[in-house]
């Protein structure tokens, strides 16, 4: 029982309260109320996940007898019957060459996901393969000091999904580094402040295509002399300034607006300014700052796609982008992998920070 | 009854501003306070003077919004004075410190530490030069001494209401201030809870006597704790209106209190006052 309920905690806390019900189910004992619980937390979304993706299925067939129509029409009027026949024979068997470009399927989506996946392991046991025919000369290399050969070959989806979290992380952290500090700075000193906002009010609401643009022609004049690929450093410093906002001003609110009587006590106390901001200021603005963290890690995740898109920096979004000019049979349903790949990420970076921000916040109540 | 009044009357009142200096701890002359609104300036506090001899303990009583806050908070130097001074063993105060300790009415401890945390904030800060684990001894007798010795290390926000005040006056008392001001701790709290923590606050002052200064509504709170009972006149241009001496042996405890002849008499002194 004991147990139980520390789990029914740790689920909740997470913001995972809906495993609980899952687990009262398991454990055999079900009242009434778990049973409207499980209705509600369980079956109801269930059902609408179900409801989506048959509404889905709908609309992709609805679109790929439209477009299939078109294609038969349009053959029919430019070349004659027979090229109409032979391109609903073509479309009936399903050849490559005349499918319909159009909305995929459910179904379609899920079989890209295994390619992609399938994929994956191909290039995974190559590269392990060059990893070992290369193993001898590297070290040879590296022992002559001249420079490993990597392998350069195409990277996988879960490769671009691990290059596009190091991006996210990357300009989370320089978020963090310049924001935090400059957000302290500003709410401690009313000055700063007013020296501060105009800057603040006026580059908050720019789009992270123009950052990029910025950054791009910063990054690439200090790195002219340089042949290694700024791509990577480009859209991280653009992700981080595009989202640093929320924290910045969330920082200067939570430091500004720390509770007067918290103030008296350390003017009483006499604490030094050192100690004061350390041991009373920055502890209390804890839970504004996470706040605003967690908005600065879903407004990066956000832009992060159409930055690298941009910058052509290796993730999900070039991944994305080259998926669509690439134009093959099934560029179309692995676009799609991505938005779910994207969205279930988005939700998993969201429920860590709320954690973390729920283990800082002091008061238990205001986190959830 | 009323010529004792009146005796009591010539005794204290009259005679303030008439101890000899060696016994003031605290001497509020000329004291004013003035906030400007939109309408003209708002006097709260005109001409106020008040003598406070070493180991005394002084209530505070008077009407709601009278300035009795704003008088405490000027003697804790959180609050501007606006004319006349404050002195502290005949030194006019500059701005707060922790020669002057406060109990906020509200508990006021930082919610993210421990209760031991909490008055090792003070007493860090006081006694720089002391070891760490002297430091520590100092913060846990005092926690100890306000019925705290299970509670070192729990979080303040994990505290009852009445726990947190008990910290507050354990944070107080660990600073080892000259003035101990006292802004109606135990307003927030049920009766119950009041009347404990009214014992332990006298029992840990019968100890250290420190001088106090303590701003109450409650009539009974006020003569049970006291040596004098200041009634302020109801503002603007609060002052002085009434100083009542209660003459109880210490240590006091709460039935000799009660069952003391002439605890009816201050009683009605005091609401007299209040009353009119």
């Amino acid at each position: 029982m004991k147990q139980s309920i520390t789990l029914g905690k740790v689920t909740k806390f997470m913001g995972l309260g809906f495993l609980s019900t899952l687990k009262s189910l398991f454990t055999g004992k079900l009242e009434k109320e778990d049973f409207i619980n499980f209705l509600r937390k369980i079956v109801v979304p269930i059902a609408s996940i179900l409801l989506f993706i048959g509404l889905w299925h709908l609309g992709a067939k609805s679109l790929y007898n439209r477009e299939a129509d078109f294609k038969i029409e349009k053959a029919l009027k430019d070349q004659g019957p027979a090229a109409a026949e032979a391109m609903r024979e073509c479309i009936a068997s399903g050849d490559i060459s005349c499918q319909p470009n159009t909305l995929p399927s459910p179904g379609q989506v899920w079989g890209s996901y295994k390619s992609l996946l399938r994929d994956h392991n191909i290039i995974s046991a190559d590269k392990a393969a060059f990893k070992e025919k290369t193993a001898a000369l590297n070290a040879q290399r590296i022992a002559d000091g001249l420079a490993a050969i990597t392998y350069t070959g195409r990277p996988s989806f879960i490769d671009q999904i691990i290059m596009s979290l190091k991006t996210v992380f990357a300009g989370f952290l320089l978020a963090l580094i310049i924001a935090i500090p400059i957000g302290i700075f500003i709410g401690l000193s009313p000055t700063l402040k007013s020296a501060f906002n105009w800057f603040i009010q006026i580059f908050k609401p720019v789009s992270p295509v123009v950052w990029y643009l910025l950054v791009f022609m910063i990054v690439k004049t200090i790195l002219i002399d340089s042949s290694e690929d700024s791509s990577f450093i480009i859209s991280f410093i653009s992700v981080g300034l595009c989202s640093m906002w929320a924290t910045l001003v969330n920082t200067a609110m939570g430091v500004s607006s720390v509770d007067k009587d918290y103030i008296n006590v350390a003017k009483v106390l006499k604490l030094g300014t050192f100690q004061k901001i350390f041991k009373v200021i920055l502890p209390s603005s804890l839970p504004l700052i996470f706040t605003g963290l967690k908005i600065t890690l879903s407004v990066a995740w956000m832009v992060l796609i159409a930055i690298e898109l941009l910058a052509q920096s290796p993730g999900l979004g070039l991944f994305v982008w080259e998926e669509f000019q690439n134009g093959a049979n099934d560029s179309n349903s692995k676009i799609i992998v991505a938005m779910f790949v994207i969205g279930i990420i988005g939700f998993l970076l969201d429920r860590i920070m709320l954690t973390i921000q729920n283990t800082v916040s002091f008061n238990k109540n205001d986190g959830i | 009854m009323n010529t004792i009044i009146e005796d009591k009357k010539t005794n204290s009142f009259t005679d303030n501003g008439l101890f000899p200096s060696s016994e003031v701890m605290l001497d509020l002359k000329k004291l004013k306070k003035v906030y400007p609104t939109p309408k003209g300036d708002y006097v709260v506090l005109e001409d106020l003077n008040l003598q406070i001899k070493k180991e005394e303990f002084v209530t505070i009583i008077g009407h709601s919004g009278c300035g009795k806050t704003t008088m405490l908070s000027m003697i804790a130097g959180l609050n501007e004075i606006s004319g006349g001074n404050i002195s502290v063993l005949g030194k006019h105060i500059k701005g707060p410190g922790p020669d002057r300790g406060v109990i906020f009415q509200a508990p006021s401890l930082m919610p993210w530490m421990t209760s031991l945390q909490n008055v090792l904030l003070g007493v860090n800060q006081v006694f720089p030069h002391a070891t760490k684990s002297q430091r520590n001894d100092i913060a846990k007798y005092y926690l100890q001494k306000v019925g705290l010795e299970d509670a070192f290390y729990k979080k303040a926000s994990e505290l009852s209401q009445g726990m947190q005040q008990r910290v507050g006056i354990a944070r107080a008392f660990a600073i080892k201030p000259k003035v101990l001001l006292l802004d109606e701790p135990f307003g927030m709290l049920d009766s119950l809870t009041r009347g404990e923590l009214q014992d332990i606050l006298i029992e840990i002052w019968n100890k250290e006597k420190i001088t106090a200064v303590m701003i109450t509504h409650d009539v009974d709170e006020a003569i049970f704790l006291a040596d004098r009972v200041v009634m302020m006149t109801s503002g603007p241009k609060a002052k002085i209106g009434d100083i009542l001496n209660i003459d109880f042996e210490r240590p006091r405890t709460r039935k000799s209190v009660l069952e003391h002849d002439d605890y009816y008499k201050y009683r009605k002194h005091l609401i007299d006052f209040l009353e009119h």
